[in-house]
């Protein structure tokens, strides 16, 4: 099952090493990770969304704990947490096609952020659903390229 | 328990305060201003550091020059990185200290990276200071250049790379409170050396602020409640004891604990010594060799007590069919290690002696008695039936058998007095099994890594963190000539170390298995016919004997044990000699292979559990 990972750590060199060099050696693979500091610079924020059943899932946060970079580890993961992402489409479309495109991102409320001969550029943010849905359509239409940025996770005001 | 005059103890104690092992502040170099590479020195003697193990080379060349002014420091010079790093990691397993060890960048580093991974797989406490590239050329591939800091990564604690003068002393006093606090570890701190060159003034901090490192010392009061309940249902207890009773210094507490409830004592390579082999509760070595006994104890039980113990697979066997009747206790200081392998029934994260103290006190306050002496007889009876060896047996007539070489080493030792390390395979699981010893850090071998090459230089930093004691390392002549070189250091440094090679001419645990499992296609395990050890004994200006004939050994022995300078004897046994009884990789623990069966007349049998038996090669 999926796990989203917020790990509290030292902001220094190495430290992301130390993080992903513990994940892959325990036998884990990482599908996400975002870094970058806090409102504390002297700490960052990493989210990890990594596949691991009860038992992995439990060792490698566990193992993550151990390390003296770690400050804090939270399971975002499922609970009542809002979870973000933001992805970066170039969708092929010509001139005939760009106003389809364009109803398209109104519609997930998402930016034309660049228009060439024949592609469009859109930014959108969201949960993993909503990007999946815009990809799904922008399918049609043929994407060129296609950037995520990975989650970012934060519980919701009641927590913390 | 804990005695004003325990060394250990108190050792253990000043870790866990946060405060430096030495003086700190209070030098007279406090303030002081002066370069990077004095200030390591500073901080070293700070911390109380009176011996410390290396080798020098050019970026750590400015730090050998301020150690030459030291007069609190003794430098050890090894031949070999790795020597230096195994020499401190005897030294830190036999006395209890933090070993430090001092090496140039590149080659110099890497040649440490087996010890360091050796201490790490052991939990042995130590500091690494490797000199480093100037900061400016970081990242060219500069001459002698490695990122030592990335290559340890998964075998260190933790590791610094030194960005500045302001940090020093700071990384100094967390990186001795990290290595020497909860389960203790190798740490690494790597050096550039302009920094070594510039200038900086001296404070040491006298206490430690890491919030992102808080050990669990005390163990929750609830688990062990329900730790004294488990026990008090249980008819059938086991206490599985490893290195975190050695670490936590906890081994009168379990002998208490042991004593107490009458509950029978296994313990791993890393605990021998923990309690005390003389103890009648002692059933031994547990796993792949240990004895039928101890194993058929593990499979039969129904309470297993795991105290500082990690489930290996050297210990569990075939996991699905490993001690199948039992709950488990499981203390340990690491959480990871809770539920890593076995998921317990009753989990206490936490600090050994502690909580043992805990359990003895929950115990007398339940009216526990000895529960465990009903199920303790059923376990003598089995050490009766399948004993290690026998006196009427022998497998191969006329020739010197290292098991009876080996109870006739011990015999001639007193644990108090003496200690004794291994290398790594037949002569080491031997040794396990037949070297008797009451005294915790005692016998020191390495357990998780199985570093051929570990023994004899560890051997040398035991004996000179203890020039008092008798310090025998029992080596195979493989193991020993990976690290030969330190015999030099020995006879330099006036470590009087003995060293008894039980020498079959091969690489005898590989062979072992090729006999056994891989129909006897020895592929690359035959090491004859050179060296002629005495030989090179001669050349380091030790003493040497050879012996091949089972009359000379007791002779033999006292003689290494008399001499007063290092010491090499050379037993020679044949190739052909199994380390029984053995548990094939794999198998489930009590189908063991050449266990001795007294019931049967005394000859190696192969069976499994206590059902019927067929003779071994049958």
């Amino acid at each position: 099952m999926k796990h989203i990972l917020s790990v509290l750590v030292e902001n220094k060199p190495g430290v992301l090493s130390r993080v992903t060099g513990l994940i892959s050696r325990r036998g884990f693979n990482i599908e996400s990770l975002t870094v970058a500091p806090t409102e504390d610079e002297t700490m960052s924020r990493m989210t990890i969304v990594m596949d691991a059943d009860e038992l992995g899932y439990e060792q490698i946060t566990k193992q993550l704990h151990k390390l003296v970079s770690t400050y804090k580890i939270s399971d975002m993961t499922g609970e009542d947490t809002i979870e973000r992402e933001l992805a970066l489409f170039k969708v092929a479309a010509g001139p005939e096609r760009r106003h389809e495109v364009i109803e398209i991102a109104n519609v997930f409320r998402a930016k034309v952020v660049d228009v060439g001969k024949n592609s469009l550029t859109i930014e959108a943010t969201g949960d993993a659903d909503k990007l999946g849905a815009m990809e799904d359509l922008f399918r049609a239409y043929g994407i060129k390229q296609l950037t995520r940025t990975g989650k970012v996770a934060m519980s919701r005001g009641a927590r913390d | 328990m804990m005695t004003a005059s325990d060394p250990i103890a108190e050792y253990k104690a000043r870790a866990i305060s946060g405060a430096p092992f030495g003086p700190g502040s209070h030098t007279e170099k406090e303030g002081q201003t002066m370069t990077g590479a004095q200030a390591v020195i500073a901080s070293l003697e700070a911390e109380g550091v009176d011996v410390m193990f290396g080798y020098p080379g050019g970026q750590a060349i400015k730090i050998y020059d301020a150690l030459y002014d030291s007069k609190k420091i003794h430098h050890v010079l090894a031949r070999h990185e790795q020597g230096a790093t195994h020499t401190a990691d005897g030294y830190a397993r036999a006395t209890g200290r933090v070993g430090v060890v001092l090496v140039t960048s590149g080659p110099g580093a890497t040649n440490t990276v087996t010890g360091i991974a050796t201490a790490y797989m052991d939990s042995i406490p130590m500091v690494i200071i490797t000199g480093q590239v100037t900061r400016g050329v970081i990242g060219t591939d500069a001459f002698q250049e490695s990122d030592i800091v990335g290559i340890t990564m998964p075998v260190v604690k933790h590791s610094f790379l030194l960005q500045s003068t302001d940090d020093l002393t700071r990384t100094f006093r967390e990186a001795f409170y990290i290595a020497s606090t909860g389960r203790p570890g190798p740490v690494l701190i790597d050096i550039p050396s302009d920094l070594a060159s510039a200038e900086m003034v001296f404070h040491y901090p006298d206490s430690v602020n890491l919030p992102s490192y808080r050990p669990t010392y005390k163990g929750n009061a609830k688990q062990i409640r329900q730790a004294i309940n488990l026990l008090a249902q249980s008819k059938r207890p086991l206490l599985y004891v490893g290195g975190g009773v050695v670490a936590s210094h906890a081994c009168a507490e379990l002998s208490r604990f042991a004593e107490m409830t009458q509950i029978p004592v296994v313990t791993t390579l890393m605990a021998k010594g923990a309690f005390p082999t003389s103890n009648p509760l002692d059933l031994g070595p547990v796993g792949m060799h240990g004895s039928k006994y101890a194993n058929m104890a593990m499979t039969e039980c129904d309470l297993l007590i795991a105290v500082g113990a990690r489930f290996s697979d050297r210990v569990t066997g075939k996991l699905s069919e490993f001690a199948p009747h039992a709950k488990v206790i499981h203390i340990d200081i690491d959480p990871a290690e809770i539920g890593k392998i076995r998921d317990p029934q009753v989990p206490i994260v936490g600090d050994a002696q502690g909580i043992l103290a805990g359990m003895i006190e929950q115990a007398e306050k339940a009216g526990i008695g000895s529960v465990g002496s009903e199920w303790f007889a059923q376990c003598c009876e089995w050490r009766k039936r399948w004993p290690f060896y026998h006196d009427e047996f022998t497998d191969y007539p006329g020739q010197i058998v290292p098991e009876v070489a080996l109870d006739v080493l011990s015999s001639k030792l007193d644990s108090a007095t003496s200690i004794v390390t291994t290398e790594v395979g037949q002569h080491q699981m031997w040794a396990h099994q037949h070297i008797a010893r009451d005294t915790t850090r005692s016998f020191l071998s390495s357990g998780g890594l199985g570093t051929m090459g570990f023994g004899f230089p560890a051997a040398v930093g035991a004996k000179i963190g203890c020039p008092d004691k008798q310090v025998v390392c029992v080596a195979g002549d493989g193991s020993f000539q990976m690290n030969a070189q330190e015999m030099a250091t020995a006879v330099i440094n006036n470590a009087a170390v003995k060293v008894m090679i039980l020498d079959n001419r091969a690489l005898g645990m590989v062979h072992q298995w090729q006999k056994l499992f891989y129909n006897e296609r020895y592929s690359s395990t035959i090491l004859d016919p050179a060296p002629d050890f005495v030989k090179l004994a001669e050349a380091y200006n030790w003493q040497g004997e050879r012996v091949e004939s089972p009359d000379q050994v007791e002779g033999a022995i006292q003689r290494m044990l008399d001499a007063e300078g290092p010491y090499l004897l050379d037993v020679a046994i044949s190739a052909d000699q199994n380390v029984y009884p053995m548990v094939a990789p794999g198998a489930a623990l009590d189908d063991i292979i050449g266990a001795i069966d007294l019931t049967v007349g005394g000859v190696r049998v192969s069976q499994k559990g206590a059902g019927n038996a067929t003779k071994e090669g049958e």
